[in-house]
C-alpha cells in the first residue's frame, strides 16, 4: 500500500491489517499486546490462582515454586493478581475509548457536517473543556459522580473527547471537499447516507489510528486513578491499587512495587510503540489535510 | 503587542465563565440530592424536614440561575463558601495548599526545560550515533513510565538503599529531588524527542542550507538559525506539559507526602465534598489558562507571523 493510494479505498483495509513496519521492537509490542488480551480474556484459565483467595499463613513470602512472584500482604498469589489486572486495565481503556470515539464522532461529525452556527457553538463547548487540563478534570468528574471504575471511564472519556471532538471535525472538513464525497452527492446521495456511508469509515479509520496512540496515555491515566483509590474497589486486582497495596510493604518486600509497575511500564510501552508504527506510516495523510 | 495581550486576557474571561457554567451544570446534573449528601457529612439522618432545611440553607430551593448567579457573584470575591466537612471556608484551606503544589509543579516545569533542551539539542546533533541512541531510548521509556511508580522505584533506590535523600515530606532541597525527578520525567522524554525532530526538520530548511553555504560555523548554523526556529514547538508543547505536570504533580503528592493540595483534594473527592471539588477544580484552571496565556505570548513574541496576523485580525 503505498501512501499516495490513502484515498477512500485505504482506510477501510487499516481496520484489518495493521499497515507497520515489520521490525523486531514492533513484532515484540505485538507479542506483549497479544499475551496482555489472552491473560485479559482467559484470566481464569491462565491464572494458577483465585485472586482473591485470602490466605494469612502464606503472607509476603518470596519467589517459590508455587507462587513464581510471590504473595502479597494477604497471601494472594501476587502472579495471578497481575494476570486478573490485565482486565481491568484494558477493558477500561477500551470502554474509554468506545465512549470517546461515540462522543467523539456524535460531537464533531455533527460540528464538521453541519458547520455554520452549530459548527461554531460546538466548537466553543469543546474550548471550554479544553481548558481544563485533563487529570483535573477527570478528578471533578469523580468527585461528582462518586468512585469506582465504572465513573473512572467516563472521567477519563469525558475528559479526552473534545482532543477526538476536534480531530473529527478537522477530517470531516477535509473529507467533504474530496472526490469520492463529491462524486456521491453528485450521484444524489443524501446527507445522512453520505456521512454514514462515505465519510464515517473514512473518519474511523484515522480515529483508530489516533486511539491506538492513546492507548497507553489511558493505561496510565486508569492505573494512576486507581492507584489514589478512586477507581476499583479493594479486593479486586489492578495494577495500580496493587502498587498502593504494596506501598507499605516496600521496606521488607519491595518487589511487590516492582511486579505491577512492571507490567503497567511493559503494556504501555507496547501500545506506544504500536501507535507510533501505525502513525508513522498514516503521518502524511494526518497532517497533511486538515487545514482548515 | 500590547494590544495582543490585552485581546488574550480578554479571552479568559468567556473560557473562564464557562468552565464555572460547565461545572455548575455537572454538579447539578450528578446523581444524588446534593442536600442529602451535605446531611451525610453532618451525621443528620436525612428525614424529609431535616432534608428541606438543608436544601434552603445551601440555597437549593432557590431557581437555578440565581443560585448560579450567586455562586459565581461570592466566587469572584473569594468566597467559595464553606466545606461541607471541616466547615472552615474553602478558600483559606486551598490557599494553604496550593503553594506547596505550585512549587513543585514549578520546579518540575524548570528542570523539564532545563534538562530537555540541552538533550534535543544533543540528540539531533549527533544524529544517528550514540548520544542520539542514548537519548531516543531515554525518550522511549520515559514515555512510557508510570510517574507515582517511578516515584517508589526513587525511593527505593536513593532512601531504602543509598540513604541519600529523605523518602518523604517536604523540607530543604533534599526533598524535592525526588518528587521532580518523578513528575517531570515523562514531560521531559516528551520535549527531548520533540525538539530533536523539529531541529532535524528545521535543518533541511532552505534558509538552513544558505546559512551553510555562506560558510558559517556549524555551532552557529545551529544557534541562531536551527535552534530558534525549532525552539518553537517546544514552547507550544510547554503548554500542555502545564498540565501534565500540574496533573502528575497531584498524583506524586500521596507517593511522596508532599503536603499539597492534591492529597486535600483527593480526601474531598472521597467524603464528596462538593465546595472543595469545585473550588480546587477552578483554581487548577485558572492557573493552567493562565500559563498557557503566557505560552501564546511567549510564542507570539517569538513568531512575528502569528502577532502580525493577530493584529491585522484586530
Amino acid at each position: 500500500m503505498t501512501l499516495a493510494s490513502l484515498d477512500e479505498h485505504a482506510p477501510r483495509r487499516t481496520l484489518w491489517r495493521l499497515p507497520v513496519r515489520d521490525t523486531w521492537l514492533v513484532r515484540i509490542a505485538l507479542v506483549i499486546v497479544v499475551l496482555l488480551a489472552i491473560a485479559a480474556i482467559a484470566a481464569p484459565l491462565v491464572a494458577p490462582y483465585d485472586p482473591n483467595a485470602v490466605e494469612l499463613t502464606r503472607r509476603l513470602q518470596g519467589p517459590s515454586l508455587a507462587h513464581w512472584l510471590g504473595t502479597d500482604h494477604l497471601g494472594r498469589d501476587e502472579l495471578t493478581r497481575l494476570i486478573y489486572g490485565t482486565r481491568v486495565s484494558l477493558g477500561s481503556v477500551a470502554l474509554c475509548i468506545v465512549l470517546i470515539m461515540t462522543l467523539a464522532i456524535a460531537v464533531g461529525g455533527a460540528s464538521g457536517y453541519l458547520g455554520g452556527r452549530v459548527d461554531q457553538a460546538v466548537m466553543r463547548f469543546c474550548d471550554i473543556f479544553l481548558a481544563f487540563p485533563t487529570i483535573v478534570l477527570a478528578l471533578f468528574l469523580i468527585g461528582i459522580l462518586g468512585t469506582g471504575m465504572g465513573n473512572v471511564v467516563i472521567a477519563i472519556a469525558l475528559s479526552h473527547f473534545a482532543w477526538y471532538a476536534r480531530m473529527v471535525r478537522g477530517l470531516v472538513l477535509s473529507f467533504r471537499q474530496r472526490d469520492f464525497v463529491l462524486a456521491a452527492r453528485a450521484a444524489g446521495a443524501g446527507r445522512v447516507r453520505i456521512f454514514f456511508e462515505h465519510l464515517f469509515p473514512a473518519i474511523m479509520a484515522q480515529m483508530i489510528v489516533l486511539a491506538t496512540l492513546d492507548i497507553g496515555h489511558m493505561m496510565l491515566h486508569v492505573a494512576g486513578l486507581s492507584f489514589l483509590g478512586l477507581g476499583v474497589q479493594t479486593p479486586t486486582a489492578e495494577w495500580g491499587v496493587m502498587i498502593n497495596d504494596a506501598r507499605q510493604f516496600v521496606w521488607s518486600n519491595p518487589m511487590l512495587i516492582v511486579w505491577p509497575g512492571l507490567a503497567l511500564l511493559l503494556s504501555v510501552m507496547a501500545f506506544n510503540i504500536l501507535g507510533d508504527a501505525v502513525r508513522d506510516r498514516l503521518d502524511p495523510s494526518l497532517h497533511g489535510d486538515h487545514q482548515h | 503587542m500590547a494590544g495582543f495581550i490585552i485581546r488574550r486576557l480578554l479571552l479568559l474571561i468567556p473560557i473562564l465563565l464557562g468552565v464555572s457554567i460547565l461545572m455548575f451544570v455537572i454538579i447539578r446534573m450528578a446523581p444524588g440530592d446534593p442536600a442529602v449528601a451535605y446531611l451525610k457529612l453532618s451525621n443528620i439522618p436525612p428525614t424529609p424536614s431535616a432534608v428541606a432545611e438543608a436544601r434552603h440553607t445551601l440555597g437549593l430551593d432557590r431557581p437555578i440561575l440565581s443560585q448560579y448567579a450567586s455562586w459565581i457573584g461570592n466566587a469572584v470575591k473569594g468566597d467559595f463558601g464553606v466545606s461541607h466537612v471541616t466547615r472552615r471556608p474553602v478558600i483559606d484551606d486551598i490557599m494553604h495548599f496550593l503553594p506547596a503544589t505550585l512549587q513543585l509543579a514549578g520546579v518540575a516545569l524548570l528542570f523539564t526545560l532545563v534538562v530537555s533542551v540541552p538533550l534535543g539539542i544533543w540528540s539531533a546533533r549527533y544524529k544517528d550515533r550514540w548520544p542520539d541512541h542514548l537519548v531516543r531510548g531515554f525518550a522511549f521509556v520515559g514515555v512510557s513510565t508510570p510517574s507515582f511508580w517511578l516515584g517508589f522505584l526513587l525511593v527505593l533506590l536513593f532512601s531504602l538503599t543509598l540513604k541519600w535523600l529523605p523518602p518523604m515530606g517536604k523540607g530543604g532541597w533534599q526533598h524535592m529531588i525526588m518528587p521532580v525527578l518523578a513528575v517531570s520525567f515523562m514531560s521531559l522524554a516528551i520535549n527531548a524527542r520533540l525538539l530533536r525532530a523539529s531541529m532535524l526538520e528545521t535543518a533541511s530548511a532552505r534558509h538552513v542550507l544558505y546559512a551553510r553555504l555562506r560558510g558559517l560555523s556549524d555551532r552557529r548554523v545551529e544557534r541562531s538559525h536551527i535552534l530558534r526556529n525549532a525552539m518553537l514547538p517546544i514552547v507550544t508543547a510547554t503548554g500542555m506539559h502545564v498540565g501534565e505536570l500540574l496533573g502528575g504533580t497531584l498524583v506524586i503528592e500521596s507517593v511522596f507526602g508532599w503536603p499539597g493540595i492534591g492529597r486535600y483534594a483527593v480526601t474531598a473527592i472521597y467524603s464528596r465534598d462538593f465546595p472543595v471539588i469545585q473550588c480546587f477544580t477552578l483554581f487548577l484552571v485558572t492557573i493552567f489558562v493562565l500559563c498557557n496565556l503566557v505560552v501564546d505570548i511567549l510564542y507570539a513574541w517569538l513568531d512575528p507571523r502569528i502577532r502580525l496576523n493577530a493584529e491585522a485580525a484586530l
